[in-house]
């Protein structure tokens, strides 16, 4: 019979023990910080970035990932983007009594597989078992620790000129994630690009000195990351749709469904606004990885005034783009 | 060629530029032989939406003018009607299934997603027929799907009855809200609001009714309209026919859409629509009742019928000076709305024109706000 999580696994007495000690121990490979109830770690007196995330995901497999490395990642990404290098990660579980502990340890074991690749540590760690009812499968929270180093960083010097530089195709997570959902019944998969960019970035960061700002635009996409940074630091942006790099099935399913790829979510991407100068040898550090091959420049900063987005079209008309507002819901034609 | 490379030519700036230069000149020509723009209505939802993220509506602003017309599904739903729908999801033991659109559309006083909030089990369904499928597996439950769309919905819904009956699902009902092409748009031409040069007529829509459907427009309006598709470069070639229809004062429907679009339409979905359902007297927005311009379930089918299931008491609609009916009759654009862009927002939509991903004031607030 399959093995499911009881209330009792998350009771502190002798099946949580056996749980963290199978799973969790198991998988994280660091027998000595679960002896403890906080871990230490030695770290340089130099600054440090430290970054919180949930994961609520639903599916909690989907083509391309899990929740497990969708909570690596994510967290990584915003210490990646933020200029630090990422050191440690702690990670808490919310799960529902019930949940199959084979389906538990895939997640956990996904989660040491994108720590590993990446090169962090998951330091610590607590499992709570909640109700049936309660909550939805397994949720997940992950604190990251970065560490920053002196002379590299984001300079948010913002200049007229400055080159907008997309990582990859937008849109592929949000797409996975809808159309993995059963009732849709699209048959050609489509991957979400989840994936750990700290590396990468960390790369550009090192061999460029012209990076004004990097972010991650998960949540609310392309657009609405890239509003957030026209209003908070004054610069207005134009950026053109054809240069934006759009998966062709990403593009049917927003076709089907009335979505726009703008603002869809993104797991694996990044934007980074860089000087004019240095926008060629950012996009050739970016396309020797995997993650970056598709890294495209889309538009650049025009002014320092009025804080805005444009788009500029096929046709050549422009078009001025705001942030999402509500949930995107499917169309009825 | 596959047909993703015929999608990804429609929008190649080498075809789109000089197709769009070519319908300004031909507007121009228009305008020195009329001495005003040529004023063309698009008919569709999608079309709106399309003109307006295109670019094509703003770039042809000075020299065509593209007023939409009453084809977003949601945006036509009288108030009452929808009043009714929140309604019916207040209702304990049921499961409502929407497609997307609707759920943040205003009632009186609240919205669909204001009911799932508080609790009611309300469901955003991508495929309809699912609807039925979540019936059979929740026999205690009244699963009703709210049947609201045009023609290119109807055939689903009454797929949906076929299915539930072949199932012999008894716990399934559809509250049908649908509406009719025609009828609407002979109210329009009949009440004579708009003056308007030609149609550009839904691709989609045509593939169910076939081109012969709108040769009421020719006979009895003496006015052309072109079925065209929702890629730059069928808009633009659709426009710049239309234009050319409406300069020979020969009036035609031209089928721009010839490889999906045939004389006399699906002839199997008609058959469906035939055997379940029959023509009803609908209210619009800002309309009223149009009379035969919905469709209802047979008789026979009153089982699968949401409304003789289940009453549903509604209050007199709340007044506000949401000009929705006049934007959906192509009277006032968007813009000349009092509430737009203030008070109406999508965030805070006081009409359903500024919620549906088809409406023309979520188009207008989303891609032309703002002129640069």
């Amino acid at each position: 019979m399959e093995k499911l999580i009881s209330l009792a696994h998350g009771d502190g007495g002798e099946l949580s023990h056996r749980l963290i000690r199978d799973i969790f121990v198991e998988a994280f490979d660091d027998k000595m910080a679960a002896l403890f109830d906080a871990a230490a770690i030695t770290m340089s007196s130099r600054q440090v970035a430290v970054t919180t995330d949930s994961f609520v995901i639903k599916p909690l497999f989907f083509p391309g990932g899990s929740i497990g490395k969708l909570a690596v990642a994510g967290t990584v990404n915003d210490l990646a983007v933020s200029g630090s290098r990422p050191a440690f990660l702690t990670c808490g579980f919310v799960i529902e009594e019930g949940f199959p502990i084979g389906k538990l340890k895939r997640i956990v074991e996904d989660m040491a597989a994108e720590a590993k690749k990446t090169g962090v540590q998951i330091i610590a760690g607590d499992t709570k078992v909640v109700e049936r009812g309660s909550a939805d499968g397994v949720y997940i929270n992950t604190t990251g620790i970065g560490v920053y180093e002196t002379g590299i960083g984001c300079s948010l010097n913002f200049e007229e000129g400055d080159a907008i530089i997309v990582t990859g195709s937008i849109g592929d997570h949000g797409i996975a994630v809808f159309s993995s959902r059963e009732e849709l019944g699209i048959s050609s998969p489509i991957y979400s690009d989840c994936a750990s960019l700290n590396r990468m970035l960390w790369d550009v960061l090192e061999q460029t000195k012209g990076i004004r700002i990097m972010r991650d635009p998960t949540r609310g996409g392309l657009a609405t990351t890239l509003v957030e940074i026209a209003e908070d630091f004054h610069v207005t942006m134009k950026i053109k749709e054809l240069e934006i790099p759009v998966k062709r099935e990403v593009h049917g399913v927003c076709d089907l469904l009335g979505f726009d790829p703008l603002y869809l979510a993104n797991e694996g991407k990044a934007i980074i606004i860089c000087s004019d100068n240095d926008k060629q040898m950012v996009l050739d550090i970016l396309r020797t990885y995997p993650e970056g091959k598709q890294a495209a420049i889309i538009g650049s900063i025009i002014g320092k005034d009025k804080g805005q987005l444009l788009l500029e079209t096929p046709l050549g008309s422009t078009r001025g783009l705001s942030r999402l507002t509500g949930s995107m819901f499917p169309r009825i034609c | 060629m596959s047909m993703l490379e015929v999608l990804k030519q429609s929008s190649n700036p080498e075809i789109c530029k000089p197709m769009a230069k070519a319908v300004i000149e031909r507007a121009k020509h228009f305008h020195e032989t009329f001495g005003r723009r040529p004023v063309l209505m698009e008919v569709c939802g999608s079309h709106t939406m399309a003109l307006a993220r295109t670019g094509i509506k703003p770039l042809l602003k000075d020299h065509v003018q593209l007023i939409s017309g009453p084809g977003c599904p949601v945006c036509v739903t009288d108030q009452r009607s929808i009043d009714s729908m929140i309604a019916l999801a207040e209702g304990d033991n049921r499961i409502i299934c929407t497609f997307g659109d609707m759920m943040r559309v205003p009632g009186s006083n609240k919205s669909l997603l204001d009911c799932k909030i508080a609790g009611k089990d309300i469901r955003v369904l991508y495929s309809p027929i699912e609807a039925v499928s979540i019936a059979e597996a929740n026999p205690e439950k009244d699963v009703i799907f709210l049947g609201i769309g045009f023609e290119t919905t109807i055939p689903i819904l009454a797929l949906m009855v076929g299915e539930a009956e072949k199932r012999g699902i008894n716990n399934f009902s559809i509250w049908m809200a649908t509406k009719l092409l025609e009828p609407v748009l002979r109210y329009l031409l009949d009440a004579g609001d708009v003056q308007l040069d030609g149609f550009i007529l839904p691709g989609h829509v045509s593939i169910v009714l076939g081109e012969d459907s709108y040769s009421f427009l020719v006979k009895d309006y003496h006015i052309s309209g072109v079925i065209t598709g929702f890629e730059t470069a069928e808009l633009l070639s659709g426009i710049y026919k239309l234009i050319g229809l409406a300069l020979s004062e020969m009036p035609r429907i031209q089928n721009d859409h010839p490889a999906v679009v045939t004389k006399k339409g699906n002839q199997m979905t008609q058959r469906w629509i035939g055997r379940y359902l029959s023509k009803c007297d609908e209210a619009w927005r800002g309309i009223g009742v149009i009379k035969g311009s919905g469709l209802d379930l047979r008789q026979e089918y009153d089982k699968y019928n949401a409304k003789i299931r289940f009453g549903v008491e509604t209050i007199e609609p709340r007044k506000t000076k949401c000009r929705c009916g006049e934007v959906i009759r192509g009277v006032i654009a968007p813009n000349e709305c009092p509430l737009f862009g203030k008070a109406c927002h999508p965030m805070n939509p006081i009409g359903p024109c500024m919620v549906s991903a088809e409406g023309s004031c979520a188009a207008y607030y989303q891609y032309m706000r703002e002129s640069y």
